[in-house]
């Protein structure tokens, strides 16, 4: 925990009301977002007991498994789900525009893609889970699935998968995001619980939020003393209706706490680089869908070792990404950087705006500028820097001393001889400048799966899809 | 026949002699074990048999080091540097004979040796190197030995098991288990694959005084020890100037008479950048160059110069506190993770765990505090708050046990109780 999210907590415990940690938003919010809470049995790993979701607040889908250790029930309840996500899914795949690429053949990407919010990250966890327990099983042979089953399976694995990827907004867990816009007095294990969460964000902490008879858990487990007097006597009845009226009153209340999640954050502002990241989302969407329209097998169980490593690459440089984003994107999370002097904002007090370096054909304009900032400087000088007020720009630190810096602007001037008006900050602006920079350089190639060396075990076989993946002890 | 009844000599015999004989060797070298010089031999005795040879090292700094080490004991033997395009050589390496510098494999001719960072082997291709020497293989991350392993037919593997594991900065549970995890060290991954290639322990650190071996070696190397290679008094500290009787006097008379000290605040808990722990860390260095130390050992008297003083902190943000407080700038400050590898007379060691009101699994990793108390020849003073042994306490290490994950020795915790326990014994 940062010192300011520290700070930011302990004015909240001290205040008794969330306090921002961010002025912006930093997901992307879909216009028609579907809200999915699932249920699990208590004490089977992913045995689903019901979910509620929809695209609609008013007109919530409420689909239960009346006899969760009934496997038969188990899938037709897939099924179910499938009959509500699927369109959704696929409603998004035909409206799509064309993306010229450099070096290679253009590709269609959506214009708008699919969004998933469920509760907590206990909910993304699940989903992982029930896309495992789905996407390997057969439509045809012992036991039978409908034919949407498999196909569920394979796009709850991605939005799960998704989920983990840095900055993207496929797939969202309403605490996680509510606790990246806004700092609670209580601990980050206390956060998870959605209307405790919600409570500190909105009127301040109350009791109600843990008690399980007003507030029922965000799932996917349920409150012990619901599954004991409420639940397994419902079950034994055998009346479908009545365990469905019982789910009913453990899903509702979350329901609405979702969209009361969802307008808390709408209500903030997007922050600039939110369209960017999904765009990026909006592409590997449309990637998935092709994926699946030619047929490929569904994900495998486990990363084989150059997959493994792409995956571990591409998370790593979006993570990168996604930090200077917001960064640039909120002063809120820039201000943690200027804590640890990766950052620093002041006033221009001196410019040189027609400072030019080299001779000849090779003379540059390169601009000075004079900042003075109360904020601890501590990047030696040469570094690179950027701004969130310029970001076609970039520039060097020529020396930091006593709370005066110059730096030169080195990228974005362009050939002129002189500065286009406002390329350079005008003395008295307040500028901020840091040495965190979203241009990082590719990752060098990997072997193709066939050739892996022999040091991580040599070509693996050829991962033909069987029977056997269906196995899985917990399913 | 065990290692400790090995001498040095012996075991490097039996690395080169193992060399033909399997796929991959690994030599597994306690801090100051002589590992440099064992590079140095194989790489001279592969390129001996006129066959090319590569080495990769995982910071600009060790191939630097390494091809200054290679060019002075074996002036005869061509070196390529590959190196990046931003870098910029040092002079000093300009000058060495038999040395050229490049960015690309065509750039350097036809050197007996090619020396890259693994960074930038990874963009090599289109060309296979019958021998390859991979130093600080356990600071490398399995997946840049993923990148490169296509590039060699055989290699010696060599590295310091104790030091800092390889991290990144997204979550990576979803591979704990699987045995090409990109996450673990490019040293676990290859011998998960390959359990039966021989693994050799250097015996004898080089480095640490006979006052500092036995700690470091029963806490951070429980089942593969080491010893010192000098006695009692082969080495020695010197303060030639008298001191006024402060603390901070008193707790480097004590690390010059037993080479260990441990400058004790009270207890508190404090923010990262504890500020009387900073002021406490560069009075210390400041005093330790006044009273003008001299330290001898079986290669001469000198005295210890700023230059030789290194000062470590776990974080980025303490080590910049430290430096903010006014050391002169010959002292080395910097992260356990940026000390990796590095040797000098003095260190001074802000604990990681000083101040804290928890243990996390950052702080408690057995690497970053090998790290600290074990880059010194002579002495290293630590500085404390007080009250560590009761958070350790109240805090085990509670991380969750993944199923197919190798266990890894020592456990943190334990290593850190083993160290306290010693240094309780010269709290100033």
């Amino acid at each position: 925990m940062s010192l300011l999210t520290s700070l930011a907590r302990l004015r909240a415990l001290d205040e008794g009301i969330a306090q921002p940690v961010a002025t912006v938003r930093h997901c992307h919010l879909s216009a028609r977002p579907m809200v999915f809470i699932p249920l699990k049995l208590s004490g089977e790993a992913a045995a689903p007991l019901a979910a509620m979701l929809g695209t609609d607040r008013a007109d919530p889908a409420l689909l239960v498994v009346t006899q969760p250790r009934n496997r038969d029930l188990r899938f037709a309840w897939a099924a179910q789900v499938a009959e509500v996500l699927l369109p959704y899914i696929e409603g998004f795949m035909n409206d799509t525009e064309t993306v010229e690429r450099k070096n290679t053949d253009p590709y269609e990407r959506a214009i708008d893609a699919p969004q998933l919010i469920v509760p907590n990250q206990g909910g993304v966890a699940f989903t992982r889970l029930l896309g495992r327990s789905t996407r390997f099983r057969r439509t045809d042979g012992p036991y039978p699935v409908p034919e949407s089953v498999p196909l569920l399976g394979r796009w709850l694995t991605y939005l799960g998968e998704r989920a983990a990827y840095p900055g993207s907004s496929l797939m969202l867990a309403a605490t996680e995001e509510l606790g990246r816009h806004w700092a609670s007095g209580q601990s980050s294990l206390e956060d998870a619980n959605l209307a405790a969460l919600l409570a500190w964000i909105t009127t301040g902490p109350t009791d109600e939020a843990e008690d399980p008879l007003i507030w029922p858990p965000a799932g996917p487990a349920t409150d012990p003393g619901f599954d004991a007097e409420v639940l397994a006597p419902a079950m034994e009845s055998g009346s479908a209706e009545r365990v469905t009226e019982a789910l009913r009153t453990q899903l509702e209340p979350t329901w609405r706490l979702m969209w009361q999640a969802i307008d808390l954050l709408a209500a903030l502002p997007e922050g600039a680089s939110v369209a960017q990241r999904w765009e990026q989302d909006r592409g590997s969407f449309s990637g998935m869908a092709v994926h699946i329209a030619e047929g490929a097998p569904p994900q495998a169980r486990r990363d084989g070792a150059v997959a493994a490593a792409a995956r571990l690459a591409r998370m790593e440089r979006a993570q990168a990404a996604y930090d200077v984003q917001r960064a640039y994107d909120d002063p809120l999370v820039m201000a943690e950087y200027r804590l640890t002097g990766e950052a620093f904002a002041g006033e221009v007090i001196e410019t040189v705006p027609d400072n030019t370096e080299g001779e000849g054909r090779s003379r540059k304009l390169r601009p000075l500028v004079v900042i003075k900032t109360d904020d601890p400087v501590r990047l030696p000088p040469g570094t690179t820097l950027g701004t969130p007020q310029r970001r076609s720009q970039g520039a060097e630190l020529v020396e930091a001393a006593e709370g005066l810096v110059t730096l030169k602007i080195t990228k974005g001037m362009g050939r002129g001889r002189t500065a286009a008006p406002g390329a350079v900050p005008e003395v008295g602006e307040r500028v901020c400048y840091t040495s965190l920079t979203d241009d990082f350089q590719g990752s060098p190639a990997l072997p193709e799966p066939e050739a892996t060396p022999w040091t991580h075990g040599g070509p693996p076989q050829e991962y033909v899809p069987d029977d056997e993946d269906a196995q899985e002890e917990w399913s | 026949m065990t290692t400790e009844q090995l001498a040095p000599e012996q075991v490097i015999r039996n690395v080169l002699a193992d060399l033909p004989r399997h796929r991959g060797v690994v030599v597994d070298s306690p801090p100051g074990a002589g590992k440099s010089t064992l590079v140095v031999r194989a790489a001279a005795h592969i390129a001996a048999t006129g066959e090319p040879l590569m080495i990769v090292a995982q910071t600009n700094e060790q191939v630097d080091d390494l091809v200054a080490r290679i060019s002075d004991k074996h002036p005869h033997l061509t070196v390529g540097r590959l190196s990046a395009g931003g870098y910029v050589p040092p002079l000093r390496m300009l000058e060495l004979p038999g040395v050229r510098v490049g960015t690309r494999i065509q750039d350097l001719g036809d050197p007996d040796i090619v020396i890259a960072t693994a960074d930038k082997w990874a963009w090599i291709g289109d060309r296979v190197w019958p021998w390859a020497i991979v130093d600080e293989a356990y600071q490398m991350r399995s997946d840049k030995l993923l990148r490169i392993a296509g590039l060699f037919e055989r290699a010696l593997f060599v590295g310091d098991p104790g030091q800092l594991d390889p991290f990144s900065i997204v979550d990576g549970d979803r591979w704990s288990g699987l045995s090409w995890d990109p996450l673990q060290s490019a040293v676990s991954v290859l011998l998960r694959h390959n359990p039966d290639l021989p693994v050799h322990r250097l015996p004898v650190s080089w480095r640490l005084p006979a006052s500092a071996a036995p700690v470091v070696s029963q806490a951070f190397y429980p089942f593969t020890g080491f010893r010192s290679g000098t006695n009692h008094g082969d080495r020695w500290l010197e303060l030639s100037t008298g001191g006024m009787g402060t603390v901070h006097d008193r707790a480097l008379e004590e690390a010059a008479r037993s080479g260990w000290a441990l400058l004790e605040l009270p207890n508190r808990h404090t923010v990262r950048t504890d500020g009387e722990a900073v002021q406490a860390v560069a009075l210390l260095a400041e005093r330790l160059l006044q009273r003008g130390a001299v330290a001898g050992s079986e290669q001469g008297e000198r005295p210890v110069t700023a230059d030789r003083i290194a000062v470590g902190a776990a974080h980025r943000d303490q080590v910049a506190a430290i430096r903010a407080a006014g050391l002169p700038p010959e002292i080395t400050v910097d992260t356990a993770n940026r000390l990796q590898g590095r040797e000098y007379d003095v260190t001074i060691v802000l604990h990681p765990l000083s101040g804290r009101r928890d243990a996390t699994a950052f702080h408690l990793e057995s690497g970053r505090l090998c790290v600290l108390a074990s880059r010194h020849r002579h002495a290293c003073v630590v500085v404390a708050r007080a009250g560590i042994a009761e958070l350790l306490d109240a805090h085990p290490s509670a991380e969750p046990v993944q199923l197919g994950v190798p266990v890894k020795f020592p456990d943190g915790w334990e290593a850190n109780q083993s160290v306290l326990e010693h240094l309780s014994r010269h709290r100033v």
